[in-house]
């Protein structure tokens, strides 16, 4: 019997966030449905990033409200934050592991500091999540300066899903990667996304994924979300910039399969 | 919204039937472990095992491995487990748990300690002697790069030079006097205390003079610039090794050594010197103030009893000292730097060792010295 689960995982309203006189998103509203994959794309430098870290708290907002889970955002160092932290997972741009742990400890950290369990357990789930995300038990032992590119995203993913978070926030998962890691990885997510009944909010510049894992796809120009929707009506949308975006000269290969 | 976690466990005969209720996840974990090996006794007596699922009202990974751990030791004992009401949600989930931990590598065997601590020996003789080596070539490259430049001046990175002179040297000012002036009235005041008791309070000048001159001053102000600029100096260009800054200058036909290394050797051998210069200066006004406020000899007196104790050449041993001192200090905090690999500890562990190292060969350089001064009578 599911219990009553609220509609929208995150909630955006008029969120205004700058730096000096330098507005970077201004009176921005989003809403992320629960247990969808949300892509959001944008020019580079035009705010993506900012718009996760102030989600997730890390930046300071100017104006607006942020409610993740139904609860209300503040600050990072705020005490309510940090119980909805247990609730998300960040898979960071370069995968943000703690070069001095082995992977095994990395995936144990969140573990470690937010729950009391045995070793024993804590190594089962470290394995468990390990195999989830597509590795072999004995990677558990290197090193983060061992791994390559693909490894490193996959061990930040089973970092970022240690605490079964409801959310997970990817920023540009499939960076660096070459298309057959790249496409697995989407594969990964959208499989774990269904198994663990997660809601993904995904910053990315991958037109790929954008059409194959993304429920919907939100396109973020001048601080404003142009255009939300799935990825055929944000091929037809008007708006000069998407249209600049999904119909460039890198972006036709889209148009066979998308049309 | 989340429930205690239960687990019921019903024994008919040689059948036992679990029933687990409430939110099965990681934040409760706490209840859910000793709720889950309380029943192990039970699960290794009966035979079949109905593990019936229709009361959990929230799962998670965590949830369903503990569950799926139950069952798997009733299976691996030869006995049958039926898992019945999985609510459609978890399905997914429980499917992927089964898939997991089925082949755990064997665990590494313990080594020998004997072997282990043999070897660690071993290890570091040979670490001992890469430190050499990694010495001797920055020292080599940096000679062949000098030479380099002598024969093209205009590869000198003056602007460079200049920034790091600045850094090292002119920064490092306030610092340097703060400490060698308490230095030097700490020296005086203990000379003036003790030497008081046979009468010879007067002859804490020579002793202020000649220990500030010839060792103290060089060895203190090295000392600090070891800790202040060569800590920096191997963060820094460990920090670029780290993002493949030294790579890619080598990779546009730069040397890293003339463009990186040279300066701040340079700018290090130039300011040591001149910081020694005012160091002392310094030391000897703080044993001055002291001989004056405490000792009660005045200013004159000191200074025409000083102008007697110490000869130039006392000055000069200090003085000669310095730039082999810096010389060493940049060579092992350069070398260190270049030496970091991919991780933060290895930048922690490097700027330490290069620090700890730099100020051991100061040290020893300077009994060197001394050995060396007082043979040759000066």
């Amino acid at each position: 019997m599911p219990e009553v689960t609220p509609q929208f995982a995150i909630r955006v309203k008029e969120l205004v966030v700058g730096f000096g006189t330098h507005v970077v998103i201004d009176h921005l509203s989003l809403d992320v449905r629960r247990g969808e994959i949300l892509g959001l794309v944008g020019a580079s430098g035009g705010g993506k990033s900012v718009l996760m870290r102030t989600i997730i708290g890390l930046i300071p907002r100017q104006s607006g409200e942020i409610e993740v889970m139904d609860s209300a955002i503040d600050g990072s160092r705020d005490r309510v934050t940090r119980n909805v932290a247990g609730r998300w997972g960040i898979l960071f741009q370069q995968g943000a592991l703690f070069s001095s742990l082995t992977v095994r400890q990395n995936i144990q950290f969140p573990l470690r500091e937010n729950l009391v369990l045995s070793d024993a357990l804590m190594d089962e789930i470290a394995t468990a999540k390990l195999e989830m995300v597509g590795l072999k038990p004995e990677d558990g032992d290197k090193f983060p300066s061992e791994l390559s590119g693909g490894m490193t995203k996959r061990v930040a993913l089973a970092r970022a899903l240690a605490l079964d978070p409801a959310i997970v926030f990817l920023d540009e998962p499939t960076s660096g990667l070459d298309p057959i890691a790249a496409g697995d990885f989407d594969v990964l997510i959208k499989t774990l996304q269904k198994t663990l009944g997660l809601t993904v909010f995904m910053v990315t510049h991958d037109l790929a994924s954008l059409n194959t894992v993304c429920d919907r796809v939100a396109a973020l120009a001048d601080g404003k979300i142009v255009a939300i929707g799935p990825m055929r009506d944000l091929l037809q949308s008007e708006h000069p910039w998407v249209r600049a975006y999904f119909h460039g000269k890198r972006s036709l290969m889209l148009q066979p399969k998308a049309s | 919204m989340a429930t205690a976690p239960q687990l019921t466990a019903t024994a008919s005969g040689d059948v036992l039937e679990l029933r687990p209720a409430g939110s099965w996840t990681a934040a409760n974990v706490a209840t859910l472990e000793p709720l889950a090996s309380a029943v192990t006794a039970q699960l290794d007596r009966s035979k079949t095992l109905r593990l019936d699922m229709a009361g959990v009202r929230e799962l998670d990974t965590l949830g369903a491995w503990l569950l799926e751990k139950m069952s798997r030791r009733a299976i691996s004992a030869g006995h049958r487990a039926d898992v019945v009401g999985i609510a459609d949600d978890y399905a997914g989930l429980i499917d992927e748990v089964r898939q997991v931990n089925r082949h755990n590598p064997a665990p590494a065997p313990a080594p020998n300690a004997v072997v282990v601590n043999v070897g660690e020996i071993g290890r570091s003789a040979i670490g001992a002697t890469d430190d050499v080596a990694a010495f001797l070539q920055m020292l080599g490259s940096l000679f062949l790069t000098i030479f380099g430049v002598l024969r093209r001046p205009r590869s000198l990175r003056l602007t460079s030079l200049f920034y790091q002179l600045h850094r090292v040297g002119w920064q490092a000012i306030p610092i340097v006097v703060l400490i060698t002036f308490l230095i030097g009235a700490i020296i005086a005041q203990q000379g003036i205390f003790h030497f008081r008791k046979f009468g010879a309070d007067s002859y804490v000048v020579d002793m202020v003079g000649i220990l500030v001159l010839r060792e103290l001053g060089v060895l203190i102000v090295a000392i600090m610039v070891a800790g202040r600029s060569g800590s920096a100096y191997t963060a820094e260009l460990g920090s670029m090794k780290m993002r493949e800054e030294i790579d890619a200058l080598s990779t546009m036909g730069l040397d890293p050594v003339e463009v990186l290394i040279l300066p701040r050797v340079i700018a290090l051998v130039c300011a040591l010197p001149i910081l020694t210069f005012i160091g002392s200066m310094a030391a000897l006004y703080g044993g001055g103030l002291v001989a004056w406020f405490y000792g009660g000899m005045g200013p004159a007196i000191f200074i025409a009893r000083l102008h007697d104790a110490v000869s130039v050449t006392s000055f000069e041993v200090g003085m000669i000292n310095a730039p082999f001192m810096a010389l060493v200090i940049g060579i092992v905090a350069c070398s260190e730097g270049l030496r970091v690999k991919g991780s933060a500890e290895s930048l922690g562990k490097r700027t330490t060792t290069s620090v700890v190292k730099s100020i051991f060969l100061v040290i020893v350089l300077d009994g060197l010295f001394a050995i060396f001064f007082a043979s040759i009578g000066m």
